[in-house]
């Protein structure tokens, strides 16, 4: 009895250890990049052409934009990309992480294609959003009642349309989904729905977008703010980035990564902007 | 005579094959019990810390119907209702199909054919949570809206997608609880002139009873802890369901959905370990209640 209470224990002991052992080893070379789903694809492409080039060694994960704001905190991850300023996010200490915003992102309200309504204001939307306008007659449209389909809480897409939509008017509750992939797929399923989309996510089928105050949403309006709904692709590190960490950052600012791929996956390459926005959602014009 | 009683008192190669063998399986379970005290720790104290470090009140946790942790609002109700809700119409609607098809499969059906139907079933467990999710959100929604209205996110369609999600494991369980129910029972009903169907339904069925509860409440574990499948046709809004069509949430949907938003350490980040608390707490709840049935029916029989 006395010696199988022995290899209990040494086992107990041995697996306590070999969970505890599984540390961080901090590699300089290595890079670990966790958070946004919305900047994923982009780190993931740029960081294929990066390794080809450097020896390093670059993992990129998702998580959503708190996961990668929180492990960035704790020091447990090299980058953490977020859609929100830090400042934004609860519990994240700001003044620790250097900000690093690497594109912009634009977001559009969309509609089910048996929508005919083309253009609303900025108030219209608010008022769909807060439950006031509940059918699309009152908008000039098909008698048909309005789905609102809203993000998560908490995710970057919605915090930046309550910032630059809502002007804190308080959102209905209504249906959430997750990812823009799941929104885009309901909108083009339900009649009469709406909701918003990054631009990556616009030219998918049985969707359309709205024009806002008769501007239409593209990548030049948003570079001059005249579509005012959009946010940055932040990447923030713990501290000033160092070795490869801040080799990979300069190489997501150069104009390769900026002009081609940035892009490509359309978001708004950073040096298009003509103006600033900052994170209390004030936008001064860059010089 | 020195050389003999060594070789008596020496260990021999198979005493010391049999300890390593002991020793591998002592640490493999001692690693699966650390793993799960370890589970069990950290959910739970991650799961209090809403109440004892931001001190909000379990009552309104559990009575409460307005979700929102970032303003300390952290109502629970909508959640636990849907969740069971959703749970208990799945297993309702799926326990005569499954009673059904499991008698074809042990009593009727050629053994070919029964064959044939293990695989099918079997092949409908393998298919993966998020296809269910998504031929839910392409076929079953729209049906939803077509008969009832609203948008057809909702219970009913969350019912459904689960049916189909559990009837495979409710019917190969209950198909295994009447496989073991012994011959001689059939024979002794049919000598006495009962017909196949009156001792199907009279003998076989009441005795099986234990092992088909246990079928029925497996699937209700499984349905309750479904999170993607559900959380594509649920709705996700946070509100108590006024119908079947109207957007609502479960728990399994609104911690898959929050988790990425928010920040270890944080009023809403608690929260959501609350919920996985109240999951945690629910499965060991039917696994306790499996383990009674099946203790009473061995006594019965």
């Amino acid at each position: 009895m006395k010696k199988k209470m022995i290899a209990v224990v040494t086992m107990l002991s041995l697996a306590a250890g070999l969970i505890s052992g599984c540390g961080n080893q901090n590699n300089d070379k290595k890079i670990t990049i966790v958070g946004s789903t919305a900047l994923q694809p982009l780190v993931e492409k740029a960081a294929d052409e990066f390794d080809s080039k450097h020896e390093g060694n670059i993992t990129v994960q998702g998580g959503g934009s708190g996961t990668g704001l929180s492990q960035v905190q704790e020091g447990a991850v090299q980058i953490g990309d977020s859609d929100v300023f830090a400042s934004q996010q609860s519990g994240i200490k700001a003044n620790q992480l250097v900000d690093h915003k690497v594109a912009v992102a634009g977001i559009a309200p969309i509609v089910n294609q048996g929508v005919t309504v083309k253009n609303i204001s900025m108030e219209q939307l608010r008022d769909i959003f807060t439950g006031k306008i509940t059918n699309w007659k009152q908008l000039g449209g098909k008698n048909q009642p309005i789905v609102v389909i809203n993000r998560s809480k908490g995710s970057g897409t919605r915090l930046t349309f309550e910032n630059d939509v809502m002007k804190g008017a308080e959102p209905m509750s209504a249906q959430e989904q997750e990812s823009n992939g799941t929104v885009q797929q309901i909108v083009s399923n339900t009649p009469g729905a709406i909701s918003y989309i990054s631009f990556s996510y616009l030219r998918s089928q049985g969707i359309k977008s709205l024009s806002i105050d008769g501007v239409k949403p593209t990548s030049e309006n948003v570079e001059t703010n005249k579509w005012k709904i959009w946010s940055y692709e932040h990447m923030y590190t713990k501290g000033k980035p160092t070795g490869e960490t801040k080799k990979f950052l300069e190489f997501m600012l150069s104009d390769k990564v900026q002009n081609s791929l940035v892009k490509e996956m359309k978001y708004i390459s950073i040096h298009d902007m003509q103006v600033e926005k900052t994170p209390e959602g004030q936008v001064i014009s860059k010089k | 005579m020195d050389e003999i009683k060594n070789k008596l008192l020496s260990k021999s190669r198979q005493t010391a094959e049999d300890r390593r063998g002991k020793i591998l399986c002592y640490a493999c379970l001692s690693l699966i019990v650390v793993l799960i005290a370890s589970i069990l720790y950290f959910i739970t104290s991650k799961g209090i810390a809403t109440f004892t470090e931001n001190h909000l009140s379990i009552a309104q946790f559990f009575t409460g119907t307005k979700w929102d942790p970032g303003h300390k609002l952290i109502g629970a109700l909508p959640m636990i209702t849907t969740s069971f809700l959703v749970t208990i119409l799945a297993a309702v609607l799926a326990t005569p199909f499954a009673i059904g098809v499991a008698i074809f499969m042990t009593e009727y059906a050629p053994k070919k054919g029964t064959k044939a139907l293990r695989a099918v079933i079997e092949l409908l467990v393998g298919i993966p949570s998020v296809v269910y999710g998504y031929i839910g959100l392409m076929v079953v929604v729209p049906l939803v809206r077509k008969l009832i209205g609203g948008t057809g996110f909702g219970i009913l369609a969350g019912t459904l997608v689960l049916f189909v999600m559990i009837l495979p494991t409710v019917i190969s369980l209950t198909a295994d609880s009447l496989k073991a129910i012994p011959v001689s029972y059939r024979q002794a009903a049919l000598a006495l002139g009962a017909t196949k169907w009156q001792s199907i339904y009279k003998i076989v069925l009441r005795a099986a009873m234990p092992g088909i509860l246990t079928a029925i409440i497996f699937g209700m574990t499984r349905a309750f802890g479904e999170a993607l499948a559900v959380q594509m046709v649920i709705g996700n809004a946070v509100l108590m369901p006024e119908g079947l069509g109207t957007p609502t949430a479960t728990l399994t949907s609104q911690l898959t959905s929050q988790m990425g938003n928010t920040v270890l350490g944080t009023v809403s980040n608690n929260a959501l370990w609350s919920l996985a608390l109240v999951l945690l707490i629910m499965s060991l709840a039917f696994n306790l209640l499996i383990r009674f049935i099946t203790r009473k029916g061995a006594i019965k029989r």
